[in-house]
Order: C-alpha cells, then structure tokens, then sequence
C-alpha cells in the first residue's frame, strides 16, 4: 500500500521537479558558475538587505496579525448582516495584482518609503490571517469558552486562556505563511521602494534583468531559498499541531454581545480601510482632468495612446481568463493528487509526506524572478522548444496555485474520519470507490473554493507571468502594468480600468465561492437548522 | 465459518494482539469480552482486514491473507456508527448495495425491509445528522446487514450509548442478529452486554483469549483470579478458607479457589453466617452492604424492603448464582 502511495507521489514531485527544481537550479548554477558567489554573500550590503527583507516583512506580517484577528472572529463567530459581503470583501485585497497595489500606494504616499511598503505588504495579507486564523475559531468548540466563564474567566481571560491557545498553532502558520508572501513579495517594494529601499528579492531582479550580474543573483537566491526553507520548516510544525485538531463541528456563529460588538466595529473598520485603495483605484479609473468619463473603459476594445499595447485590452483580458483557466486545471490536478497523496502517505507516518508537503509550499517562497529567468534558460531543453508554448505561462502560475490548492483542500480531506473511509470498504468499496464515494462528496465544496480561489490568484499573477508572457500575448497585470510605465493620460487612465475589470472579476468569483461554501448540507439533503460544517481550509 | 489461527498484530515492539486462536460457526454469535486496550478491537480490525496481522484469518477453510478489506464481505459496525454524512438513512444503508450493484429497485427494497427490521421504518429521507444515537446505531447496524454480509463485526456497538438505552437495544441487537441469522463477532468490554448477545465468549486479556465458552459457563467457572474479578467477584477465597467461614453451606466444589459476587451472599433470617453489617448504600432494585463475616469484609445483598441498618446484626445465605469456581 505504502508503495502505491509513493508511485502517485511521483506525479507531483515530478510536476515540481521540472518545471521548478530544474529552472531554479540551473540559474543559480549559471551564477555559481561565475564565481563570485562568496564575496557577495561577504559583503555587509548584503546583510544590510537582508535585515531590511526580514524587518519589513516581520513588521507587515505583525501589522497583519494584528489587523487580521477582529476580521477572524466577524467570520467564524459572528451571526451579523453582511458578513459574507466581508468575507468577499477580506479577500479583494489578496488577489489584486501586486503592480496595481503598489500604484495605489504610491498615489497616497507619493515618495514611497518603509510605511507604505509595510501597509502594503499588510494590506495583501491581512486575508490570510483572517481566512486562516478564522476557519480553525470557526471549527472550535465554543463550550470550552463557556466553560471557563462558568468557572469566573471574563470574556476577556476566556479568550487569553483557552480560545488564543488553541488558536496560536493557526496564528503560526498564519504568521509563517504572510511573513513568506512579504519576505519574498516584488511588485509592491518595486514601486514604492525604488532604488533607495531593496529587499533580496528585488535585488535579486535589479542584479539579474539591469546589471546582468548572474552570481550575485544566485548567491542571494541561496540566501533566500534557506531563510524560506527555515519558515516552511517552522510552518510546517504549527500547521501539523493544527491539523490534528480540526474536526468536522456544527457551526458556532451567533449573534455578538456585549464588548464583542468593538471587536465587530474593529473588523469593519479593517475592512473599510483595505477597500479604501481599492475604491480609490475605481474612483481614478472614473475620473479623467475634465471631470468623469468612461474614457478609460472604451479605451480598453483598443491597444492604448499611440499604440503602447500589441494587442487589445479586450484581448489582454480574454487571455488572462484563458491562462489562467489553464493554469487552474493544471493545478487543481496536482494540487489534488499531492492532498490525497499526502493525506495517504500520512497513514504510513511515510517522511516522504513530511517532504512532499515542504516541496509543495517552495514555490511560494522562491523568487519569481529566479523562476523565470530559470525557464527562459531550460524550457527550449524540452520537446518542440517549450518556450514559445502556450503552456508555459499556465505552468508557471500553476506553480503559485499549487500550494495554495493543496492548503485549502488537504486539511478538508485529513478531517475526514478514517473510520468513515473503512466503513465504506467494509460495505465493499474499493479503494477508489472510496475515494469517489467518501472524500469527493465530503470535499465537493472545498474543492470548488479551491478551484476559484486558484482562478483569481492566477488572473492576478505577475512576477513569473511578466517575464514569461509573449507580447503578442500579455495577461491583463502584464498589460497594466506596461500601461503604467508608458506617458498619456488615455494609458494611465485605460490600466485603472483595468485593475477596476480584474477586481470587479476578482470579487464576483470570491462572492461566488463563498455562496457555494457557506450553505450547509449535501443537495441531497433537505435544508435544516442543523448542519454539519465542514471547514473550509485554511483561505 | 471463521477461523483464527495463530492470529498476531504488533505495532513496532508493542503486541496488541498475541497468538489468537479462534472460531466463530455459520449462525454464531461470539463476544470478544475484555477491559479496555486488550486488544480486542485490534483482532476485530485484523479479521476486517484494516490491520496486517500474522498468523492466519480463514473463512471456510480458504486463507483471506491476500483479500482486501472491501472483497471479504464481512460488515462492519463501529462504536460511534460512522454514518455518512452527506447521505441521508436510506442513503446509508444503501451503500453497500450500491457497491454491490444491485438495481435500485431491489435496492429500495431492502433498505425498507432492514429499517423496518430495526425499527426505523420511514425514515428513508431523514438526515443522519438529526438521528438520535440510539437511531444512529440501529441506522448503522442496517447499513451493515443490508449487502447480507458473511459475518457482522460489532466494535463496541452500545458503548457511546446511555445506559437505559444500552440495555434496551442490547436486547434488541440480540433479537435482530438472531432474526438475521447473522454469524456474528462483537466486541465489548461490559460483560452484561456479552452474555446477552453472544452465543458463545472469549476472553481477552493483554493480547491472548484467556477462556472460550458459553455465557453460563465462564460466568460460573472463570478460569483465573483476574477473569473472576473481571467478571465481577470482588472478593476471591482458598476454598478451604471459604468452607470454614460458610459453614454449613454445600455449594463449594473442590476446586482450589472460589470467587464471590455481591449477590452470593444474602440477608436471610434462616441463613447459617452470622455477619455485622458496616456499610448500606441503596442500588437500583437491592441494597448493597458490606459486612465483616469472622473478621473478614465481605459484599451482600438485602431486599430494599426490609434492609437493616448500619451495625445491625444479620444472618446470610449463600445464593450459589452469585458464586464462581474457579479454575
């Protein structure tokens, strides 16, 4: 059995193998082979910068941490109108292009600087908190708290004694995962670090695409890729602690009392604050220097002032949906097969599963640029040249799609009883039978979420895709983004359209998952006030 | 029919399950009967095939070493019923059908005939979620029968249940696995529950069956001191020392040692022990006390009626029902 579950572990391992593991050793080989390697990693700039990486995203991931917990406890606990528009709303932030983010800052904070880098990296990643952070309050059991006010804990010491406790292995993972996003995050410092504030990564970028310097940007991609490795390790350990405790409960949300409803107004707050970009984006993208104007929109069924684009912003868009729906599939599939894989090997106590699990998260954490510049160097090795393949886009945003797959559904399918799954083989079901008749039906709706979750983050997607989209078919961030760097008020005003189109897209989807996850039951099952609630995974 | 042959399941160093060997005949019922982490849920799991074991588990003779969980076509009913959840009952105890592909005519059937066997009938539609424990059991029980298994196996199947309930549905688990003519292995820890449902017992203790045997006989002749005080006698005596302080009465055989239960001893103004009573607490139909019999302490039972008090003298007759030989 155990040997099955290592030949399915192959498909996985061997997706990661080539189209990751391959190009990223081989571009820190090509700069290793350069030599040099050793002075950079000597020289103090260098530990400057990675102080300043790690400052920054310890500080955006506090700030998140922060901001994150009221929004979590309105979406586990909270029976309050409008909490799915919250929900929704939470998320917006996280899937928006990091370029389009970065603008938005910098219209605030037109110098950029360390704040508006740190808000900015917080800002993305205050979803993760809340989406993670939430799913476990939401599966805890509420009486352990009604015990300990029964024994004379305030509400206040029965959060700190019993609900942060039980809490803190999600709050690390939490932590582990949004200080990877900031540690390793590009468009944003980009924007509004410019040249005075860089982090490894877009050292990284600046040593690779302008002074062609390959072994310094190798030597910091070693020094990235074992910080990385480090938090994955740590993150690992929290999240295993976690997933041991999820169980399938009846839901506990009701309506707020008392001091509760600050911590309601708070989560509100947090969330009027992440939209106020977001607004602002749609309120630029309105308004031109004679007032307001669909300028911008009309401008899209064309390819910009003066011909900036090679194809349409329609065009752009179609594309967009088209990769990344691709690119979606591709990952629903190994992302499914790894949760089930692992899930599998799990029952062994297999390494192999510990292993598989921390391969899975490293694409998160790897520089897009080395990724990129990775393909560009090995994709013509494989059959019929790959790099001028239409696949090669989907690929590499399946590569960040992946991991997030896996987290959303393998916590879903390590809930299940196992006992359950033995019954069914008792009743005479195979083991894919199984499988088609216990775990697919019980993480239907997990799986869907993960599909359009997958979706948006793949429409959003541009470290990896700006370097690898062919001009002749850019995604739409890449458009934007291309629309941003040239002048004309028709450009800057056709790439706010833009951001407007992908977040109007962006939030229908989300809002669209969470009507397919929220209401309880199977179809098959008449609605009633009782449901089992099966949680939704960690996003 | 089963057969247990040589039977062991180790995790690592730890053995759960300890040389077994066992038989259970077409029509049977055998209890696995044992206090908690003997193993015996281990064994039903390894007759199951969901545990690798050594040794061998045949069923009429042919070896089942090779033959996966789900083509042994033995049911299987858990403590806790493990429905399935995005199933509603009829949903449930389709399944096995289902795997079986039986035509969904045949299929609504028996679903009907088995809900109403455990006396579920119309609860086609209900959600398992809104049943009851005691529903959920019955529902489970249904689930395991329908695909007509060759053999049921029952892991603790009363335990997550009340008491009063336990005891009602022990009754009819018995009744039902007889009107099935199913060939049945349970495994229980409550003693009651075993000799109520099984034909034949076995006791586990720390990996090994210790005696196999009718519910009457290992009730009355436990093999050893620890199976006697497993199965209620609290207090164990040389038999010599039992005849000297029982004087008169007849009911000891010769074997080395006898075991006594509360109920051996009774409060009865005829009786030939003379006993001080120390302690009264009031049972559900009796009073227990504990009283000294020539400077030993001993457990009897007195009608609630008429129980004396605390101090009181009393005389005691020996009820041969309440004791066991043992060996």
């Amino acid at each position: 059995m155990g040997l099955g579950w290592s030949f399915a572990a192959l498909l996985p391992l061997g997706f990661l193998g080539v189209f990751f593991a391959w190009p990223v050793v081989a571009i820190v080989g090509l700069g290793l082979g350069e030599g040099g390697v050793l002075p950079v990693l000597g020289a103090p700039e260098t530990w400057e910068l990675v102080g300043f990486t790690l400052g920054q995203a310890l500080g955006a991931t506090v700030l998140a941490l922060v901001t994150g917990l009221p929004v979590a406890f309105l979406l586990a606990r909270c029976r309050v109108w409008g909490t799915g528009v919250v929900r929704a709303a939470v998320m917006v932030p996280f899937v928006l292009p990091t370029v389009v983010v970065g603008l938005a800052f910098r219209a605030l904070w037109p110098d950029g600087g360390v704040l508006p880098i740190v808000l900015a990296n917080a800002f993305f990643n205050v979803a993760v908190v809340a989406r993670t952070v939430g799913g476990v309050w939401a599966s805890l059991d509420r009486r352990a708290e009604d015990a300990a006010r029964s024994l004379g804990a305030s509400r206040l010491r029965a959060f700190t004694s019993v609900v942060l406790p039980a809490l803190a292995p999600a709050l690390g993972s939490a932590a582990s995962v949004v200080f990877l996003f900031c540690a390793t995050s590009f468009g944003v410092v980009l924007v509004l670090g410019g040249a005075r504030y860089r982090t490894v990564e877009t050292e990284i970028y600046l040593r690779t695409v302008e002074l062609f310097d390959l072994s310094g940007a190798a030597a910091l991609s070693l020094v990235q890729f074992v910080a990385v490795v480090a938090v994955l390790v740590v993150g690992g350990v929290l999240r295993r602690r976690r997933e041991r405790a999820l169980s399938l409960r009846v839901e506990a949300v009701r309506r707020p009392v008392g001091g509760e409803w600050g911590v309601v107004v708070a989560a509100w707050l947090v969330v009027g604050l992440l939209l106020t970009p977001v607004v602002g984006l749609v309120v630029r993208s309105l308004s031109t220097s004679d007032g307001w104007s669909l300028a911008g929109y009309r401008a899209l069924a064309g390819t910009g002032d003066r011909g900036t684009l090679a194809v349409t912003g329609v065009d752009a868009a179609l594309n967009s949906v088209r990769v990344a729906v691709d690119a979606t599939l591709v990952a629903l599939v190994v992302g499914v097969v790894s949760a089930v894989v692992l899930v599998g090997l799990r029952r062994h106590g297999a390494w192999l599963a510990e292993t598989l699990d921390t391969a899975l998260m490293l694409p998160l954490g790897v520089s897009a640029v080395t990724v990129g510049f990775g393909y560009l160097v090995t994709m013509d090795a494989l059959p019929g040249d790959f790099r001028t393949s239409p696949l090669l886009v989907p690929l590499a945003q399946a590569l960040v799609v992946t991991p997030l797959i896996v987290r959303i559904v393998l916590p879903v399918l390590r809930a299940v009883d196992e006992r359950l799954r033995q019954a069914a083989a008792t009743l005479g079901a195979s083991p894919w039978r199984v499988w088609r008749e216990v775990d697919l039906p019980l993480a239907s709706r997990s799986l869907v979420a993960a599909a359009g979750f997958g979706f948006v983050v793949a429409l959003g997607e541009f470290g990896a895709t700006s370097f690898l989209a062919r001009p002749d078919a850019p995604t739409l961030p890449v458009v934007i983004a291309r629309l941003m760097a040239r002048p004309g008020e028709l450009n800057s005003q056709m790439a706010y359209a833009a951001c407007a189109l992908l977040m109007v897209v962006t939030a229908a989807a989300v809002l669209l998952i969470e009507r397919l996850r929220v209401p309880g039951g199977d179809a098959r099952v008449p609605g009633g006030t009782e449901r089992l609630r099966v949680p939704g995974g960690e996003f | 029919m089963l057969g247990l042959r040589g039977v062991t399941v180790s995790y690592g160093s730890l053995v759960a399950v300890s040389d077994v060997d066992l038989a259970v005949g077409d029509g049977e019922v055998v209890a696995l009967l044992g206090p908690s982490g003997c193993g015996k849920s281990t064994l039903l799991r390894a007759v199951a095939g969901l545990v690798p074991a050594s040794g061998s588990v045949t069923w009429d003779g042919s070896d089942l070493a090779g033959v996966p969980v789900h083509r042994r076509g033995f049911g299987l009913v858990f403590q806790d019923g493990q429905l399935f959840p995005h199933r509603d009952v009829a949903g449930n105890v389709a399944f096995g059908l289902r795997m079986h592909g039986v035509d969904r005519e045949a299929r609504r059937k028996r679903v009907d005939e088995l809900l109403e066997l455990v006396g579920l009938a119309g609860y086609q539609r209900r959600r398992v979620t809104e049943l009851s424990g005691g529903e959920q059991q019955r529902v489970a029980l249904a689930r395991a029968l329908a695909p007509r298994p060759r053999l049921v196996l029952l892991d603790e199947p009363l335990s997550a249940l009340d008491r009063a309930l336990r005891e009602q549905l022990a009754v009819d688990l018995a009744r039902l696995l007889r009107e099935a003519g199913a060939t049945a292995l349970v495994v229980t820890h409550d003693h009651d529950e075993a000799f109520t449902l099984a034909d034949r017992v076995a006791v586990m203790r720390a990996g090994r069956i210790v005696q196999v045997g009718p519910p009457g006989e290992v009730w009355r002749s436990p093999v050893d001191v620890e199976t006697a005080r497993f199965l209620g006698c609290g207090k164990v005596l040389g038999a010599e020392r039992a005849l000297s302080v029982f004087r008169g009465s007849s009911v000891f055989g010769v074997g080395a040692r006898v075991g006594l239960r509360a109920s051996a001893l009774r409060v009865d103004p005829g009786g030939a022990v003379v006993a001080e009573v120390l302690e009264r607490v009031h049972r559900r139909d009796h009073v227990r006390l504990l009283v000294v019999v020539e400077g030993d302490e001993f457990e009897a039972v007195a009608p609630v009626a008429s129980a004396p008090e605390v101090g009181d003298r009393v005389r005691l007759a020996v009820d041969p029902d309440g004791v066991a030989v043992i060996g």
